[in-house]
């Protein structure tokens, strides 16, 4: 109770989940509103179906900006020492967040949300791809940002033993930022077509809004597949391979491997015990680790046993957890959109019962497939804030006591229940009442304003 | 650079008071300006584009803080922790409602955003008042840069301080009036009817009993931070920025009286923007000003980053900046006329 780091790293985990929950499907919609918006310059029925999204979109983007600053404040107010330590190098991508981003952002919102009786389709058009822009450009300086906790490039140590930018094209070029991005980025839009697909299917089922339903469908199925396959191949394997060269002791530990050797197996199924120092019941596929970690089946792959105990990460067993909960439902969200796409292409998916109830019941496991892996991704940097640099339990603001911290956790939680409340409630309505035309009453709006 | 980093960070505080100023004080303003549904809409719909944007100037200030003055955000936010953490919380629920309460068309949902909007927005520019009262009177800095402060003490504003005291509540009340009439006079140039015949009023007032205030805090800060007073006759800028405040108050009251009320707006954007960079001015280089003289104050150039470091900064915020500056004026433009309440579930 009394350690203030706990507080710290929970209320930054807490926060940092449910404000993540929003902006990516915020980032995925965006892409595929994109999509919508374009098949609608030449059809009425597209568009109309990308309003619908659009307005999704602009719930879900006030909740995730609203969430959002906090984030960058907690930098400040819980991470003080990591703040002064490391700002004059991560403050260059926070700060150009703001810049490039943000202001890019919150500039078109209006116009893609209120705007659309105000601008040409071209020019609504032009809203969404700025939207787009906008919001994938925030992802690749956060994730920047990140990746330089993971695997710290460009910097040096000053005189002063902070941090300073040495090289900020290295920096901003990062290998582990654009891998990274990549991975994260097809993520977004495989939770956004699960979104978008649930929605499909609950229409289908309920025999409403067909034609939408059936204009969902087709793109989120579509998208959802060469989506959720992209994320397990280049660009997950691509991470894992950057976690196998820079982040060792993270692998061993997210494949609960004690014992180093060659032939290393992946771990299907077990459980890891640290205090014996063993996996207790696995099913294990030999060998076929040390292929995806280094390309060889003979590579030795180190286990934990090779690191000293003060540098491992120190939750093994969430890690581990959320590591194979994040690969296994990526499996699975392949699988299900391949099955989709199947049914879609011999054009039965609308009448497919079953497979409707599995995409409109599906649209969770995205959401938590993505929180498990930067569980994943965060876990197995610990006992780093800067990976080999500077150790979390440093990192905390010294002025700060947990009560207060716990204080604070707790308002959180309940501010965060309210809004997760309100917005299903609002996302609910938004779907029950379900795609149409152009309202009247932003036409006669417009008329008034022109008159 | 230091210094040019020090008035790049002051520039981009500034917009941000003048830019969520206007829709913060229209905010506290709210209850009191627009009594019906359609007058609630009128406000929300004369701030709506804007308010998020406006937001984004905020984290920009820190933005730049982080990367050029990193000691210094990392004390400042971390010693007013809990202070801190309720601005977030108002945050939070303030742009909530101005999203939320027209999605549902109900009276008592909408009454509750109402007031939870309006009292968000008179929550923030006290609580930022007082966060720039605390840093004109000082901060008990330990002497590796770090402080933590009580809610309150005695409220003396000596040894052992508080976030609140008499000087911190009364730059927190100033703040507000200011912020009000800040936002009665954008509210007076965006609306019409009913909606803007009172916000001019209350415009009136607030800026009457700023111009009383001001000079009265003035006067009043140097009983707790005397340097910063004896700074002014040395320092050029602050006199041209404190010409600009009050020539900003005159064309306040002048554009109030006769109905002009973009000119009055002008007016508040000015003595705002020169009251603040006069501060500016008068404290640099100090930042967090350390209220035991026998400990060193963070400034500008013991808390930078290396000059190599705040030249990079600079290449990309020569080019940002501008961008931002110019989707202002964009937005500005496609939004210009009055604000019309819109109707249904549409709309702000």
């Amino acid at each position: 109770m009394s350690d203030p780091v706990l507080w710290h790293r929970l209320q930054f985990a807490f926060t940092i989940v449910y404000h993540y929950l929003f902006p990516q499907l915020t980032m995925g919609l965006a892409l595929l509103i994109v999509v919508l918006k374009w098949l609608g310059l030449r059809h009425d029925g597209w568009n109309d179906a990308a309003r619908f999204w659009i307005r999704i979109f602009g719930i879900n983007f006030a909740v995730g900006v609203v969430t959002g600053v906090p984030m960058e404040f907690q930098f400040g107010t819980n991470w003080a020492a990591f703040s002064r330590y490391a700002g004059g190098v991560i403050g260059q991508t926070l700060a150009m967040e703001g810049l490039f981003a943000f202001f890019l952002e919150s500039s078109f919102l209006g116009l893609l949300v209120f705007g659309e009786h105000r601008l040409s389709r071209r020019g609504h058009f032009f809203a969404a791809v700025a939207l787009f822009v906008g919001s994938w450009l925030s992802g690749y300086f956060i994730v920047c940002t990140n990746a330089f906790m993971q695997h710290p490039v460009g910097h040096s140590v000053g005189g002063d033993g902070r941090l300073q930018l040495a090289d900020f094209s290295a920096f901003v070029l990062n290998p582990w930022a654009l891998a990274q991005y990549a991975h994260n980025m097809v993520a977004t839009v495989v939770t956004g077509s699960f979104v978008m697909a649930a929605v499909g299917a609950f229409y289908a089922l309920q025999q409403v809004h067909v034609a939408h339903a059936r204009r969902f469908l087709r793109v989120s199925v579509l998208a959802g597949l060469t989506a959720s396959v992209l994320v397990a191949f280049p660009t997950g394997d691509g991470q894992a391979k950057l976690v196998a060269r820079y982040q060792p002791a993270s692998l061993a530990a997210m494949e609960g491997r004690f014992e180093s050797g060659p032939m290393a197996e992946i771990v299907l199924i077990g459980q890891p015990n640290v205090r014996e120092k063993r996996l207790d019941n696995p099913i294990v596929v030999p060998a076929v680790l040390s292929f995806l970690a280094f390309g060889t089946f003979h590579a030795n792959v180190a286990g934990l046993d090779q690191f000293p105990v003060n540098t491992w990460p120190d939750n093994i067993e969430l890690l581990y957890y959320s590591f194979h909960i994040m690969a296994g439902l990526g499996t699975l969200l392949i699988l299900t959109m391949a099955v989709a796409t199947l049914l879609e292409w011999r054009g039965s998916l609308t009448t497919s019962r079953p497979m409707l109830w599995v995409l409109m019941l599906a649209f969770p496991f995205p959401y938590i497939a993505t929180t498990a892996g930067w569980m994943t991704a965060e876990l197995g940097r610990q006992p780093w804030i800067v990976y080999g640099l500077m150790r979390t339990v440093d990192g905390a603001s010294p002025t700060v006591h947990s009560g207060t911290t716990l204080f604070t956790l707790l308002g959180f939680c309940g501010l965060y229940l309210v809004l997760g409340v309100l917005f299903l409630f609002l996302i609910g309505r938004e779907i029950s009442e379900g795609p149409g035309p152009l309202d009247a009453h932003a036409a006669s709006h417009l008329e008034v304003r022109r008159g | 650079m230091v210094e040019l980093w020090y008035g790049i960070a002051s520039v981009m505080l500034a917009a941000y008071v003048v830019l969520d100023g206007f829709d913060l004080g229209a905010g506290a303003l709210h209850l009191l300006v627009a009594r019906t549904d359609r007058e609630r809409r009128q406000v929300l719909a004369a701030i709506g584009p804007y308010w998020d944007g406006n937001e984004v100037w905020l984290l920009a200030t820190g933005g730049v803080l982080f990367v050029a003055f990193p000691s210094v955000l990392a004390s400042g936010l971390s010693g007013f922790y809990f202070a801190i953490i309720l601005v977030l919380w108002m945050l939070i629920l303030r742009g909530i409602s101005i999203e939320f309460r027209s999605h549902v068309e109900d009276p008592l949902w909408r009454a509750a955003w109402d007031f939870i909007f309006a009292a968000a927005s008179l929550a923030l520019p006290v609580l930022f008042g007082a966060a720039l009262g605390n840093l004109l009177r000082g901060v008990p800095l330990d002497h590796d840069g770090w402080f933590s402060l009580e809610l309150f003490t005695d409220f003396t504003a000596q040894p052992p301080v508080g976030i609140l005291d008499w000087y911190t509540v009364l730059s927190g009340v100033f703040a507000l009036l200011a912020i009000a009439g800040h936002g009665g006079a954008f509210l007076a140039w965006k609306t019409d009817g009913p909606v803007q015949e009172r916000s001019r009023r209350i415009a009136m007032l607030s800026y009457a009993a700023v111009a009383v205030l001001w000079p009265l805090a003035t006067v009043l800060t140097r009983y707790v931070n005397a340097p910063m007073l004896e700074a002014l006759p040395g320092r050029p800028l602050a006199w041209l920025s404190l010409a600009l405040a009050v020539a900003g108050l005159i064309v306040v009251a002048v554009g109030l009286r006769q109905k002009r009320d973009g000119q009055a707006f002008l007016g508040s954007c000015a003595f705002l923007t020169g009251m603040l960079a006069a501060t500016a001015a008068c404290v640099f280089p100090v930042m967090l000003r350390s209220i035991d003289p026998g400990v060193h104050s963070l400034t500008a150039y013991n808390s930078s980053v290396p000059a190599a470091s705040l030249e990079t900064a600079f290449t990309w915020w020569i080019v940002g900046f501008p961008l931002a500056v110019i989707y202002f004026v964009v937005l500005f433009r496609l939004h210009r006329g009055k604000a019309v309440a819109a109707e249904g579930r549409h709309g702000y």
